[in-house]
């Protein structure tokens, strides 16, 4: 049984159709990244499985159970954590209390324990830093620790939101972009991390990026959709040499085109 | 500037970062501990009336500054804490000890049911609705005149604790000393909050509602709290208030008194608990200092002390304008800074707290 598997899977917003009928399945340990031109509905996939939006038909299931009744905060309660395209992050807060919100699926403490902030609400809170400071170790975040996300540079605030996302704990990880805008060193940082998630902490990563090199060196399996549909599914290079993909990408080549120019 | 080596964990979840910064908290309460021999009656009152306001204002803070949503309906709870509180004890006869807390969770309980259809509702929208809530509850007073006696108002009866009485005028220090505990009390709950997990996922709401949701939190859930522990703390504040003023009607709790609450906390500094104080100080001091002033100009200037009518709400409102223009961050913002600058003097720079251009955020969805 996969881990996550879209079935005809349709969105629409009024007249434009978003995702048409996009049925796809990663399974348990893979890296698995969706590909395509911008305004393809990659991100849109995105927002589907999170549940901020619903499907206009189709299904989405994980761990064989559809989510599709399920609302969306739920989603991180199930293991299945994100990343945002633009940055998402907590500005008014340091980066060890954003990676604590990231444990707010851990929390086993209520609102009374809380406020009275009981010996048991200090244990919990040990073992959520304890629990953070893994992801801290994992992405070399040591040196911002307490520092306020507003004053961080783009590249850091990237990293500390991949970080907010290990701190969930997720068996499946949808990263949106993880290296748009980041230098060259950076993106070599991202594919490691990447690599290192699958292999040694067992998580299943779902992702879309634009950096090609980055998609042929890290992942298994590529779909890349465009205007919503799919084109082709397979390994990094079947996709990138596919030429419905070439054509989506950089258009036509055939004689009648040259005949019409 | 002192640089905290952290050993444990601990340093990041206990109360104070360091000996001397409990230090200095441990000096102010003793300081406020022993006010009361140094100063007059009349001061007294007056250090009364701002710690009942800092309670008021911890209470909105915890919404507005916390939480980031926005009420100009908080003399509502004010009313319901102030009502309940002396309702329970006229009628069923309850004591003080009893009823006080009891009217904190009753204004509490209101929030929390008023903002299960308002959390729906974002920025200017909800400002509008808990402005509306503030006026009905106005209303609400009145024609529920069998129980409220209406425009005539109540008699707050004195605060007796085991035997103990507090009257603001036969023993001013008593009652000083009692909401001194309380406001204690308060501080301890609103540090509690801010290092728990209910505290981060406020913040997460007011940073970032769809990243919160991502990450777990109920968002319309964890407002509902949200608005109940403010409501809560502000119907203490109302209820304190009410034994303060002695009597009081449908008109004390008025939307100015709402706007006031919501300016002091801005004038203070949003999501600090230095700021509700700071705030506090200014609302409830500045009536004071104006006539003190005006006494003052009026030997040299003539004219005597005749009220200028409006002159309070002028300032305030002149106040306001001048901290959003020069001092967003409020009194307390602006501490933090000249602190700073004798912390690392001299090498204190200019745009050291210059906001950061902030990155695009995702299409908010709502």
């Amino acid at each position: 049984m996969s881990l996550l598997e879209l079935e005809n899977v349709t969105l629409k917003f009024g007249g434009v159709t978003a995702v048409n009928k996009v049925s796809f399945s990663v399974e348990e340990g893979e890296v698995f990244a969706l590909v395509g031109p911008n305004g393809a509905g990659k991100s849109t996939v995105f927002n589907l499985i999170s549940r901020f939006y619903d499907p206009f038909e189709g299904d989405i299931r994980f761990d064989g159970q559809t989510i599709l009744n399920r609302q969306p905060h739920v989603i991180a309660r199930l293991g299945i954590a994100r990343t945002f395209q633009n940055i998402e992050l907590f500005d008014q807060a340091t980066v060890m209390q954003n990676l604590l919100v990231g444990r707010h699926r851990h929390r086993r403490s209520n609102m009374w324990t809380e406020l009275a902030f009981t010996p048991f609400v200090r244990a919990e809170e040990r073992r959520h830093r304890e629990a953070i400071e893994k992801a801290i170790d994992f992405l070399d975040l040591q040196a911002y620790r307490d520092k306020y996300i507003a004053g961080l540079p783009y590249g850091v605030r990237k990293v500390v939101e991949m970080g907010r996302a290990l701190a969930i704990e997720p068996r499946l990880l949808l990263l949106d972009e993880p290296a748009s805008g980041l230098s060259v060193e950076e993106t070599q940082d991202v594919a490691f991390w990447v690599e290192d998630m699958k292999k040694q902490m067992g998580i299943t990563v779902l992702m879309v990026e634009h950096d090609m090199h980055l998609v042929a060196s890290v992942s298994d399996r590529v779909l890349a959709l465009a205007d919503g549909k799919m084109l082709a599914l397979g390994t990094p290079q079947e996709v990138q040499n596919d030429p419905r993909v070439i054509e989506a990408y950089i258009g036509v080549s055939d004689e009648n085109e040259k005949v019409l120019a | 500037m002192r640089t905290v080596f952290k050993t444990s964990y601990d340093a990041d979840i206990n109360l104070f970062r360091h000996g001397a910064q409990f230090g200095w908290y441990a000096l102010l309460l003793a300081l406020a501990l022993l006010l009361p021999l140094g100063v007059s009656t009349f001061a007294i009152g007056e250090m009364t009336n701002l710690l009942i306001w800092a309670i008021a204002c911890m209470g909105l803070m915890v919404l507005v500054g916390q939480t980031g949503q926005a009420s100009l309906g908080h003399a509502a709870f004010l009313a319901v804490g102030c009502y309940a509180n002396v309702l329970l004890q006229t009628e069923l006869g309850l004591p003080f000890i009893v009823a006080f807390p009891l009217a904190g969770l009753i204004a509490g309980v209101a929030g929390a049911v008023i903002a299960m259809p308002m959390t729906r509702l974002h920025g200017i929208y909800l400002a509008i609705g808990t402005l509306a809530i503030a006026i009905l509850t106005d209303d609400f007073i009145v024609v529920a005149a069998p129980l409220t006696n209406g425009v005539m108002g109540l008699f707050a009866p004195d605060i007796d604790i085991f035997g103990i009485g507090f009257n603001r005028y036969a023993n001013p220090d008593r009652l000083y000393y009692l909401v001194l505990g309380i406001t204690l009390l308060v501080v301890l709950l609103y540090r509690n909050l801010q290092r728990s997990p209910l505290g981060r996922s406020f913040a997460a709401i007011r940073d970032s509602e769809i990243s919160a949701q991502a990450m777990g939190v109920n968002v319309a859930r964890t407002k509902a709290i949200a608005f109940g522990i403010s409501a809560g703390i502000t119907g203490l504040g109302g209820a304190l208030m009410g034994h303060f003023a002695g009597i009081f009607n449908n008109e004390t709790f008025n939307i100015i008194i709402s706007i006031q609450l919501l300016l002091a906390i801005v004038i203070g500094g949003l999501g600090t608990i230095h700021g509700a104080f700071f705030g506090a100080a200014v609302v409830a001091l500045l009536p004071q200092a104006i006539s003190m002033s005006r006494d003052f100009l009026g030997q040299f200037l003539g004219g005597g002390s005749i009220a200028i009518p409006g002159l309070e709400a002028a300032l305030f409102g002149a106040i306001l304008i001048g901290f959003i223009l020069f001092e967003p961050s409020g009194i307390y913002g602006r501490w933090v800074k000249i602190r700073t600058y004798f912390e690392l003097f001299p090498f204190y720079r200019k745009d050291m707290f210059r906001r950061q251009k902030s990155y695009l955020k995702t299409e908010r969805m709502r």
